[in-house]
């Protein structure tokens, strides 16, 4: 199995580690419900190290983005990050990521771990007529540090120059230094950062943080976290057979000079009106939402959980559910031989450590 | 190596079983079965019915997976631990004591003597790792 250059660090703070995709990574280090409070009231860390960055140089990367990419990068001033998805042919979705602009027709991107081989296969094949190059940066390491309090701990730590930047720093914005690369991004609905490292640095960054009172999290309250504040997961929330109109990220595609992959299976689907909508949804009895559990409501309308699991901040059993557009108020959801009410609520469930429900 | 008590039986499937003085077994899951979930937040015990040897019976939730408990030998589930609906975290906290999940009214008694013993259920933990 594939491990990370924290690998060690992992085990010495106790955790329990699971196969991630072929990546031998912790799930907890005692209890994931604590590790998520951490992150909701104070600070935590996550080695997400396993996920794939690729630089793009060459002066027709801008060119290449928009003709891979759903967003729009041309919204992107200097040390900006983009959320976006990149589709095949038919609209569907092949990966989600997120984009950095370094400068004029240089790039980072940052991809999910396990979907690592086939979209350097998709870069590749669509890259051919461009003149950019894409660079895989295996030797980079990631820590998420994230919560109210993760950039204050990062400031105490971090060498003079760069907490100076730190504490300028806009929401999506990247610190471009020699030895960090810092976005003000996450994926937990809380403030925060992501540092990117040479793998020989990041043993000693792990233990400043940890010395700082950063918690460490495992993979698990990463879940739950990305869940509360209704944030995608790749291979659940969205895949090949689901566009981003029907699973909520309409707001990631761009309207203007839609020239992309799967630009024309988008309008078409538009046309033909869209069918199927994400929601939030809230289980109201005892028990927990799983992925695939089946919703239907009073007018045999049907839906799928896609996410599903307990809130601790919330402590009820929530999930993401691509459901038909016009499903009504009165919905099901079957859990083995049950079927029990959910109530349908927009996303997201939490963000900034407070309640939308 | 999570503790595995002497005066208990076990399943291939983590259930352990206590004989209880009036003949009926109490049954819940082990202290390494509960750290294998992780914090668990939702258990649907069983309804109170005959059951054969392996049925589903409930289900225990972490908050990452789901896992079904089986009826370890023939009989009529009896009671059940109501404590759980309030507070499943017991199963955490106290596998092999306050986290009980039910109490069986064994059909016949043979069937007590193929369940696994503490030093062999020791063993097929250690394999699994």
């Amino acid at each position: 199995m594939k491990t990370t250059c924290l690998h060690q660090a992992h085990i010495d703070a106790g955790a329990k580690m699971v196969d991630f995709g072929g990546w031998d990574m912790p799930i907890n280090y005692g209890s994931q419900i604590e590790e998520h409070h951490a992150v909701r009231k104070d600070k935590g860390m996550f080695d997400v190290s396993h996920m794939t960055v690729v630089d793009l140089v060459g002066q027709d990367s801008e060119k290449f983005l928009l003709h891979i990419l759903a967003n729009d990068v041309r919204k992107l001033k200097d040390s900006k990050a983009l959320y976006s998805t990149m589709l095949n042919e038919n609209g569907g979705i092949i990966d989600d990521l997120i984009v950095y602009k370094r400068a004029n027709n240089n790039y980072r991107i940052v991809v999910n771990a396990g979907t690592r081989e086939k979209d350097l296969a998709w870069f590749e094949k669509q890259i051919s007529n461009f003149d950019a190059q894409i660079t895989e940066q295996p030797n980079l390491a990631m820590i998420a540090v994230q919560g109210p309090n993760a950039i204050a701990a990062c400031l105490t730590i971090l060498p003079k120059e760069i907490s100076a930047q730190l504490s300028e720093l806009s929401k999506f914005s990247a610190i471009d230094a020699d030895d960090f690369y810092i976005g003000r991004t996450g994926y937990t609905g809380e403030d925060g950062v992501e540092i990117l490292v040479e793998e020989k640095n990041a043993i000693e960054l792990w233990n400043q943080l940890l010395q700082a009172g950063v918690v460490p999290c495992g993979l698990g309250s990463r879940d739950t976290l990305r869940l509360e504040s209704g944030m995608h997961l790749y291979g659940q929330d969205m895949n090949e057979d689901i566009s981003p109109l029907e699973c909520g990220l309409a707001w990631t595609v761009r309207k203007v000079d839609v020239n992309f992959v799967g630009s024309q299976a988008l309008m078409a689907l538009r046309e033909n009106g869209v069918k199927r909508k994400m929601t939030g949804v809230v289980l109201t009895e005892r028990g927990i939402l799983r992925h695939d559990q089946e919703l239907v409501d009073d007018k045999k309308m049907t839906g799928v959980v896609t996410s599903g699991s307990f809130s601790p901040t919330l402590d009820v059993a929530i999930g993401m559910a691509i459901v038909d557009k016009d499903m009504t108020d009165n919905v099901k959801v079957q859990i083995r031989k049950k079927q029990l009410p959910v109530k349908l609520i927009k996303l997201p469930f939490v963000r900034n450590g407070q309640s939308n429900i | 190596m999570s503790y595995v008590p002497d005066n208990l039986k076990y399943t291939e499937s983590h259930e352990w079983i206590e004989t209880l003085s009036n003949g009926n077994i109490r049954v819940g899951i082990s202290e390494h079965a509960q750290s294998a979930l992780g914090d668990i937040v939702f258990v649907e015990v069983p309804e109170l019915d005959s059951y054969a040897s392996g049925d589903e019976c409930a289900v225990v939730e972490s908050v990452k997976t789901a896992s079904d408990i089986y009826t370890p030998v023939t009989g009529t589930i009896v009671a059940v631990n109501d404590a759980l609906e309030d507070t499943p975290e017991l199963i955490n906290e106290s596998p092999y004591d306050d986290g009980w999940i039910f109490e069986m009214e064994v059909d016949n008694d043979d069937e007590l003597a193929d369940l696994k013993t503490a030093e062999e259920y020791r063993n097929s933990i250690e394999d699994e790792a």
